[in-house]
């Protein structure tokens, strides 16, 4: 039998029920730390384990022609997100991701690198426009990768083959530069923003606000409930003042000629028309544009993202000389002024030639009239020299040359009018009165934007009103961009009735046998105009360079019908075009297609009923070329399908990758 | 031998510390699997905490001395049994550690084998009845729980094995342990670390290097502590209440009925309900602690304590780990998690216990 004696010591017991004590002490500091002390933080993290924030993208506002036909439209698409709080390790999944979505590793690294600021439960923009495959490869992988979304994005739909591109402008993803700058505070990243054209310009009115939807899922990121939603506020339709039969005429009356067209109601400020070319297709923007298409965009000497119609600045040529003719009157100097053309006259001990030397004959004996539809240089070589610099450059400057015209449009260019004053600031050298004698026709360093040319001499026709430029109707603007830009500010030179009587008249002249464009004339329609042939470098510079680097001279044309109180004015730039004539040709085939509309308009009634949508001029992005813009003969095509996302069905065995073209099912 | 064996004797407050524990797990199962596959599994632990107790009174009625009489059989039947689970037993998740009986039932020996090896090292120090014991003695004792321990260890299942160790460290020490010879464990165990690292399996060595660093490891087993820790967190100090804890339902917690019972039920009845469970715990202890105070002999006081050895551990590492203290291993809480042999492994151990207990008056 045991002895009670052989017990175990009661001490070596006691000891153990403290260690035990201190082990359960421990336990419960454990859990004092985490429920008492930092309960609040981990309530936090286990709520956003369990709820998933997925944004509903607003879609931008479609932008309509002043007929209410839309020009720009979205269409559906599937963007790829990165929810970066649902996964445990995006880094090992990185490789994944890529090969699902066909992208490489950099890329997704990229994308994550530029969205490291962003709280985690912010989503990251992963691709946009995503094939069929890429969706089934999400939906098939919905457990492993928790981490991927897709949500549906509306996509803009451009007119295809640059169609009014530069007016337009384009979207992109808002740049880390352009986050850095207050005035973007309110974006953030992977958001579309307007990047140039009316997309920039009008780019808070069109934009919209994205909404969110907030769902309760479990680990594996399957939805479990909905929690709510903030509806998305979609951008607000844009109604520009560009008439699309028109656009579509000045578009082809350029084709693919270098240079700008603008066509402006001189009335309204309104402008109907404006064309630039070379142009790009914006469609190529409307997802991610490929570096080497943006490098071949950006390094291309023509400058195919340049709205010439508002940000080239050129030598305006014999045009300028409707100015130099309209301060010679005003100023009491030109009415009774006779200059014998003999083919060039000399001014400051300098031989000044008149073009018509080219043709081997001379203006003879010239008139204010005849000077200006005949274009002589001599004249206003003369008129120059008696006007002088500081008064040709008030008249210029009056009529708003050298100085921006304050369209809706980003990055318009001022021009250069010089002076006096000019000269000094910029070249601390005083005005040689030898430097007016070129000014009097437009060459020197008189600099103009077509835009600036189209509203003087609009002015000019119209007694001496301007008005300041617009592609937007003001009425639907809200009150911020009414408060920016004066829509309807009307600003007037008082002119002289004779005088204006006399410029209209000889510039009706021009399009005549008696003027310099003949060839642009317009039977039965009151077309007047001023031809300009610019040199794109001086006579000396030309001449050392040799023939082969001499460049051909720009012609100019602006036009108004009717003469007087004009309801159009039309700007037209061809680069290289040589003669003012060919210039010419373009803005009267312009006008025609307008005049011939007005009349085949019936009498507008008034309280018309609201605008009426014949869907876009094109069908979707990546069409084939057959449905193409009925130029000239003011067709608007009716696309053979619309776009609805109802009937948006991806069928991936229907999807030929390569052909980028959508099958689209239309239930009938 | 005149003896006085009643159930008068029998601890009631013990039990009604232990069948409150095994209702609050009940209940926890219940609120964590409802609406998973595992519902109605909390059905399935009524089963076996109504066949534990049936086993704790039907072990307390057989002489603890006759089981320890005969515990050296016993010990050869576990080894027997450890070896035919390395050599027959079911593969589940990457681990040999059940035996499939015809019937259908899973039988995982190495919780059993935790029951014998109790009555081992108490038999072993019982009869060593020494006031101090010798470095032989350490060795032997070292042996006995070190063979099968290997055996767990190897099936992988370090967790287990690691549940093995308390029993010799209580043994030792209440058998007099020697400060020099503590300092020498203690060294050789220090300079067994680096090799043991090399012992390990890779995921275990991961379970380690993740509980060092969770937030290198959000995949695995960092991520498991990660979630724990959130759930246990978000409980606050009244809880998310019954049913309604996220991190539980949201299948955020891994394995909330068995390993993370604990985490679950911190999530849901916060830091009161928590500091309750840990309350109860506490007193079951103490209480056997006082069982073994008034054993009728050495090695009934070896017994009680070797118990208490066992389930301190497992309370230790469990809630250890669920509140981020202690690595991930999968050793299941005692009474509160789901799961048949670590039920039973704990009643047949409390039934040794009233076992002891009734036969305090002897003779």
């Amino acid at each position: 039998m045991l002895n009670r004696d052989d017990r175990v010591p009661q001490l070596r017991l006691t000891f153990i029920q403290y260690v035990i004590l201190g082990v359960f002490l421990t336990l419960a500091f454990g859990l004092w730390r985490l429920q008492v002390m930092s309960s609040q933080y981990y309530g936090e993290l286990a709520q956003r384990n369990r709820i998933r924030t997925v944004p509903i993208l607003a879609p931008r506002g479609k932008i309509f022609d002043r007929e209410g036909r839309i020009i720009v439209d979205n269409y559906p698409s599937f963007t790829a997100l990165l929810l970066r709080d649902q996964s445990r390790d995006i880094d090992a999944d990185v490789d994944k991701i890529a090969a699902g979505l066909h992208m490489s590793q950099d890329e997704v690294r990229e994308r994550i690198r530029k969205f490291r600021h962003m709280p985690q439960y912010q989503p990251i923009y992963l691709k946009d426009d995503i094939t069929p495959d890429e969706l089934a490869f999400i939906e098939a992988h919905r457990t492993e990768l928790p981490e991927l979304e897709t949500i549906m994005a509306h996509r803009r739909l451009y007119p295809r083959r640059g169609f009014m591109a530069n007016l337009i402008g384009y979207v992109g993803e808002v740049s880390e530069d352009m986050l850095n700058q207050p005035q973007f505070e309110l974006y953030s990243a992977g958001d579309v923003v307007g990047k140039s054209g009316v997309e920039q310009y009008y780019n808070d009115l069109l934009m919209g606000k994205n909404g969110s939807r907030r769902v309760i899922v479990n680990s594996l990121g399957k939805e479990v409930k909905p929690l709510d939603e903030v509806a998305a506020v979609p951008g607000q339709p844009l109604k520009l003042t560009i008439d699309i039969d028109l656009q579509i005429a000045a578009e082809e009356a350029l084709g693919d000629r270098n240079g700008a067209v603008v066509a402006m109601d001189p009335r309204t400020g309104e402008i109907l028309a404006m064309v630039s070319r070379p142009t790009f297709d914006p469609n190529d923007f409307a997802v991610r544009i490929s570096r080497e298409n943006w490098t071949r965009l950006v390094s291309d000497e023509n400058h195919p993202l340049l709205n010439k119609a508002i940000q080239a600045q050129l030598a305006p040529g014999s045009v300028f000389k409707i100015i130099m003719a309209t301060a010679g009157l005003q100023e009491g100097v030109a009415q009774d002024m006779k200059v014998n053309c003999q083919g060039g006259a000399s001014f400051y001990g300098r031989y000044f030639k008149c073009w018509v030397t080219a043709e081997h004959r001379v203006h003879g004996e010239v008139t204010i009239s005849k000077a200006i539809y005949q274009s002589c240089d001599v004249f206003f070589y003369t008129l120059a020299q008696k006007l002088g610099i500081e008064r040709i450059a008030k008249w210029a400057t009056a009529f708003g040359l050298g100085q921006k015209t304050g369209i809706d449009l980003p990055q318009e260019a001022s021009g250069v009018m010089p002076s006096e004053e000019w000269k000094i600031k910029n070249f601390h050298q005083k005005w040689f009165p030898g430097e007016t004698i070129s000014v009097g026709i437009g060459q020197g360093a008189v600099a103009v934007t077509p835009i600036q040319l189209a509203r003087a001499i609009g002015a000019i026709a119209s007694d001496g009103v301007l008005r300041r430029p617009h592609v937007a109707f003001p009425d639907q603007l809200p009150p911020y961009y009414r408060q920016v830009m004066d829509y309807n500010q009307e600003n007037r030179v008082p002119l002289d009735e004779k005088n204006w009587e006399i410029i209209t008249d000889a510039m009706a002249n021009v399009p005549t046998a008696m003027g310099t464009a003949n060839s642009a004339h317009l039977e039965g329609i009151d077309f007047a105009g001023k031809t300009g042939s610019a040199q794109t470098m001086s006579n000396a510079l030309a001449e050392r360079l040799g023939h082969a680097h001499s460049m051909k001279d720009n012609a100019w044309f602006v036009g108004v019908t009717p003469r007087r109180n004009p309801n159009l004015v039309v700007a037209v730039l061809f680069e290289g075009g040589e003669h003012g004539q060919f210039a010419g040709r373009i803005a009267a085939q312009v006008v025609k297609a307008y005049v011939e509309k007005q009349r085949r308009l019936p009498v507008k009634v008034a309280g018309v009923s609201g605008p009426v949508e014949v869907a876009a001029v094109w069908n979707d992005p990546h069409g084939d070329d057959a449905d193409d813009i009925q130029g000239g003969r003011f067709y608007v095509g009716v696309p053979r399908y619309a776009l609805k996302p109802e009937r948006f069905q991806v069928s991936s065995s229907k999807y030929r990758r390569g052909t980028r073209s959508w099958q689209l099912r239309t239930e009938n | 031998m005149a003896r006085n064996v009643s159930y008068r004797d029998f601890d009631w407050l013990l039990f009604a510390f232990v069948l409150l524990i095994c209702g609050l797990g009940v209940l926890e199962i219940y609120s964590a699997t409802y609406n998973t596959k595992f519902a109605g599994v909390h059905i399935k632990q009524m089963y076996w905490i109504a066949t534990g107790i049936f086993a704790m009174f039907l072990i307390s009625v057989v002489d603890y001395q006759l089981l320890l009489e005969n515990v050296h059989w016993m010990y050869l039947v576990s080894i027997g049994s450890l070896l035919s689970v390395l050599a027959f037993g079911q593969r589940y998740l990457g681990a040999k550690r059940w035996i499939k009986f015809p019937g259908g039932q899973h039988f995982q020996p190495s919780e059993w084998v935790k029951l014998i090896l109790i009555l081992a090292v108490a038999k072993y120090f019982a009869d060593a009845r020494r006031s101090e014991l010798t470095f032989f003695d350490m060795i032997k004792a070292g042996l006995l729980v070190g063979v099968p321990m290997l055996m767990v260890l190897a099936q992988p299942d370090l967790g287990t094995a690691l549940t093995y160790m308390p029993i010799a460290l209580m043994g030792i020490y209440l058998g007099g342990l020697q400060a020099k010879h503590a300092g020498i464990i203690v060294l050789v165990a220090a300079m067994a670390m680096p090799a043991a690292w090399h012992v390990l399996k890779p995921y275990q060595r991961d379970r380690l290097t993740s509980f060092m660093q969770p937030e290198a490891d959000r995949q695995g087993s960092g991520y498991q502590v990660i979630q724990s820790k959130i759930a246990v967190g978000a409980g606050g100090i009244w809880g998310r209440g019954f049913a309604k804890g996220t991190q539980t339902h949201g299948m955020f917690l891994p394995v909330p009925q068995t390993d993370f019972i604990f985490a679950a039920f911190a999530e849901e009845h916060g830091f009161v309900g928590a500091m309750g469970v840990l309350l109860l715990y506490f007193m079951v202890l103490m209480r056997l602690i006082q069982n073994a105070q008034t054993a009728p002999d050495r090695a009934g006081t070896f017994v009680i304590m070797g118990v208490v050895a066992v389930l301190t551990f497992h309370i230790l590492i469990n809630i250890g780990m669920v509140v981020g203290f202690m690595p991930v291993t999968g050793i299941p809480l005692p009474l509160m998690s789901y799961g048949g042999s670590s039920v039973l492994f704990t009643f047949l151990a409390l039934g040794i216990v009233m076992n002891i207990r009734m036969r305090r008056f002897v003779n």
